[in-house]
């Protein structure tokens, strides 16, 4: 298990640096960022030299990668353009976005799995058909147009809630916004998860437990579940990743100022130190949670060993 | 029916969460008399000097007042902190601060809190985007040369020689300078600037009829009123909550719901609707800015003797009417000049300098292509960024009419580039392939800032590189001339020099527009589309 976790790790190290690379060549190749501060007007060449300098922007491409990786490895991610230091940005950004992951996440898996058990037992009733029929309705309307009507129904037209995100951005006020973030995966595990029952509750060691005379819920929470549960685990994990850097929609439309905002505000300005800088973070966690997916294999189902 | 039982449990839980949730928040405006409206993170730092976009320029606007300041309504300079501005040339300024100005933490407004504020936009070393604005003044060429390190720290021309007392001394006439001075760059600065820039940065203070109260980057600004300030135009709310919006609609919503007073900038989408939503509450007013469509006269096709026909008839293929009243919903007015109504007859704006040359006249048009030899290339490519504002639009519009007029489906096709800094990049590479979208909004309220940085040769605007020996000269001798009106008149000469050439295709004058909530009245946007926060009243 540790040498399995050991060399999980060391993989991951050519797929930060590569997926890096590319990250800072992509940004470079939209030009000089310094042409689009000055507003409807050329920079004076002076200024611009110098924020050139200052930025780093003036020595080759490949200078400025091993000048910024190897701050990056002093904790430094450099200052935007609007003379915050890349780490405030983030210390402001990603607690937010981690709050809204996690509300998505509890809905997947809460609203998800129970809807994927429900509909995996009861295969072909009319239970089964309406959820699925509601998955793919789901699944084909667009992010936007769910977050905008819920915004308009809830927000404006009922008053339940406000349209927009306080900028404390406390749970609460992300529980909408979760679940329109969650909606098309919620609708993805739904789908696995009753695909994944259906096909198990006629294995054999279901079959063994309900003859050993186990309760149902028994049988269906310790037996049937946690084996049905792998590829939902699978996609979960990786849906965290997708989350937190597909949220630049959601946040747009409720005014939630995380990683999305950042992201969606350092490319318009094309603000390499903040794109460069919160991808990076993205990517450590992408690889993170699927190291974790894969020792939750380990636990989920005893036959899967790591040496 | 079963099955939908769960998600409707999903969304009960939800809102019972939501309502909760709500009675926790608390409103925008929850503090008395303290209004809330949208705002935009700023793209630079917020120092005076450093300030070129609106969403920064609103805070300074409330934070500060400088010598000048542009009448809301007028746009006229009027003085605010100057006692007075003297001159015997045009050129060797002495000015006079007035008596009893304080910074919000006490400390007095005299000539050196000027001086050592314009010092400081002008070096080179400090980064200040807007450091041309003082280019004007002697030894500016000392501590901002185009090219080496700086030889100075200070400009040569500026000395203060009383408390409230300083003279500036430019390097060449500039008659209507003292106007300019209303300029954001222009602020006075307190010491702690200087001294605790870091902490400044996190909370500017100014000597404007707001102060900071709190200010969390990226987010949200809490302006108070400031009960020390003695200026004439003390603040009739007790502040201002500036709320950061990702996107306008978003901000549109929010003051349907109400929980937001006042958005300045009504998507284009809603307004189809805004008359609807709001009534009396919605506000279209005429901004100093300028739409048009300018050329790139770094290619020998555009250079050609006999171009300016093939312009004029662009020009008057255009159907401006049809496009302000169907796409813009009129929040835009078709142009007849190259400058602004918001300058005034006096300042001036004349309608109709342009003439034929912008009337919609497709037969003309076609026959004036044809005379001055067709099409560059057969076609032409409107150049615009699509981030921002709704351009394609308008290009797309654009490109209809003059297919139209020209009887050519291929004449004009639009050619978007992703960003406005890619974009920027284009123009300063002189890459553009054909006419592109130029967007004016004026700094001040002069016809000389609508003409100068944008026709002159090496204007800092001219991104498409026309000169013109004629339009040179005349601009020379309106800045030398000392009488108001024969400078305008001049200007106004060095138009029609920009007319008959058509450096540039006048398309339309952009309005400001704003909505606010039933708290509010008295609501104006000034000449250039930032509320005039200090008469708005609550409640």
């Amino acid at each position: 298990m540790g040498r399995y976790v050991i060399r999980r790790l060391l993989q991951m190290i050519p797929v930060f640096f590569g997926a890096t690379l590319l990250i800072f060549l992509m940004v470079h190749v939209m030009g000089d960022p310094v042409a689009g501060l000055c507003g409807e007007r050329r920079c004076d060449p002076a200024t611009a030299a110098q924020l050139r300098r200052e930025f780093g922007l003036d020595k080759p491409v490949w200078h400025q990668y091993l000048a910024y990786m190897g701050n990056v490895f002093t904790g430094d991610f450099g200052t935007a353009f609007n003379g915050q230091r890349v780490t405030e940005l983030m210390a402001t950004a990603f607690p937010v976005t981690i709050r809204l992951t996690v509300v998505a996440v509890v809905f997947e898996i809460a609203i998800g799995i129970a809807l994927g058990v429900i509909t995996g037992m009861r295969r072909g009733r009319p239970v089964d058909s309406s959820v699925l029929l509601l998955t793919l309705v789901v699944i084909s309307v667009p992010t936007f147009v769910t977050g905008l009507l819920l915004q308009l129904l809830l927000g404006v037209q009922w008053g339940w809630m406000r349209p927009s995100v306080s900028p404390d951005a406390a749970l609460g006020e992300l529980i909408v916004p979760g679940l329109v973030l969650a909606s098309v995966s919620l609708a993805y595990v739904t789908r696995l998860t009753r695909t994944s029952i259906a096909e198990n509750k006629r294995a054999d060691y279901v079959r063994t437990a309900i003859a050993k005379g186990l309760p149902r819920r028994r049988v269906i929470t310790r037996h049937l579940l946690r084996n049905s549960l792998i590829p939902v685990i699978t996609f979960i994990g990786t849906d965290i990743g997708a989350l937190m850097g597909g949220a630049i929609v959601t946040e747009r439309i409720f005014n939630i100022h995380g990683v999305g905002y950042q992201l969606y505000q350092g490319i318009l300005r094309q603000n390499i130190q903040t794109v460069v800088g919160f991808v990076t973070v993205l990517v450590l966690v992408f690889l993170i949670a699927n190291l974790l997916v894969d020792l939750l294999y380990a636990v989920l189902d005893p036959r899967i060993r790591y040496a | 029916m079963r099955g939908a039982r769960p998600a409707r449990w999903a969304a009960g839980a939800a809102a019972a969460a939501l309502t909760a949730a709500a009675c926790g928040g608390g409103g925008g405006g929850s503090a008395p008399g303290v209004l809330s409206a949208s705002w935009g993170d700023p793209q630079n730092p917020l120092e005076p000097a450093n300030t070129n976009e609106v969403q920064g320029g609103k805070v300074l606007d409330m934070v500060f007042r400088g010598l000048k300041r542009y009448n809301p309504r007028t746009a006229a300079p009027e003085n605010m902190l100057a006692d007075r501005i003297d001159s015997p040339d045009s050129r060797n300024f002495t000015i006079t601060v007035k008596n009893g100005w304080r910074f919000s933490n006490g400390e007095p407004v005299t000539a050196r809190s000027f001086v050592d504020a314009w010092n400081y936009g002008a070096s080179l070393k400090n980064n200040q985007k807007n450091a041309y604005f003082f280019g004007y003044i002697e030894g500016y060429d000392k501590v901002h040369p185009e090219t080496g390190a700086q030889t100075a720290d200070t400009l040569s021309g500026l000395k203060v020689t009383g408390t409230r007392t300083f003279t500036v001394r430019l390097a060449q006439k500039f008659s209507t300078f003292p106007d300019t001075l209303g300029y954001a760059a222009f602020s006075p600065l307190p010491r702690a600037f200087f001294d605790h820039h870091e902490d400044w940065l996190r909370k500017p203070i100014g000597n404007g009829p707001y102060r900071v109260a709190s200010y969390t980057r990226g987010f949200k600004m809490s302006l108070r009123k400031w009960d020390g300030y003695r200026g004439p135009d003390k603040a009739r709310n007790n502040g201002v909550d500036l709320q950061v919006y990702t996107d306008t609609n978003t901000a549109y919503t929010d003051l349907m719901a109400g929980n937001l007073d006042l958005v300045d900038d009504v998507p284009a989408a809603q307004l189809k609707y805004v008359k609807n939503d709001l009534g009396g509450r919605y506000i279209n007013t005429p901004a100093g800015i300028l739409q048009t469509l300018a050329f790139p006269f770094y290619d020998p096709r555009w250079k050609r003797p006999g171009t300016q026909k093939v312009r004029t008839g662009l020009s008057m293929a255009i159907d401006r009417n049809l496009i302000t009243r169907t796409i813009f919903r009129n929040t835009r007015t078709p142009a007849s000049d190259w400058t602004s109504p918001v300058l005034g007859t006096a300042g001036g704006f004349k309608a109709g300098l342009c003439g034929a040359a912008c009337r919609h006249d497709p037969h003309r048009a076609k026959k004036l292509v044809q005379e001055g030899g067709g099409l560059p290339g057969g076609q032409v490519r409107i150049t615009y960024n699509a981030d921002t504002g709704s351009h394609k639009q308008w290009v797309d519009a654009v490109c209809n009419s003059i297919n139209n007029a020209l009887g050519d489906n291929e004449a004009c096709v639009g050619n978007p580039v992703g960003t406005f800094a890619d974009f920027r990049n284009q123009l300063g590479r002189h890459s553009m392939p054909g006419p592109f979208r130029a967007g004016w909004q004026m700094d001040y309220p002069l016809i000389q800032n609508f003409l100068q940085p944008l026709y002159y040769t090496g204007g800092s605007s001219n991104d498409g590189t026309w000169s013109d020996k004629d339009f040179d000269r005349l601009v020379d001798r309106a800045n030398a001339e000392s009488d108001r009106a024969s400078a305008v008149r001049l200007f106004q000469r060095a138009e029609g020099v920009v007319r008959d050439n058509m450096a540039a295709i006048p398309l339309w004058y952009q309005n400001g527009n704003a909505g606010y909530s039933r708290r509010l009245s008295h609501v104006a946007l000034n000449p250039f589309s930032v509320p005039v926060y200090d008469e708005i009243k609550v409640g």
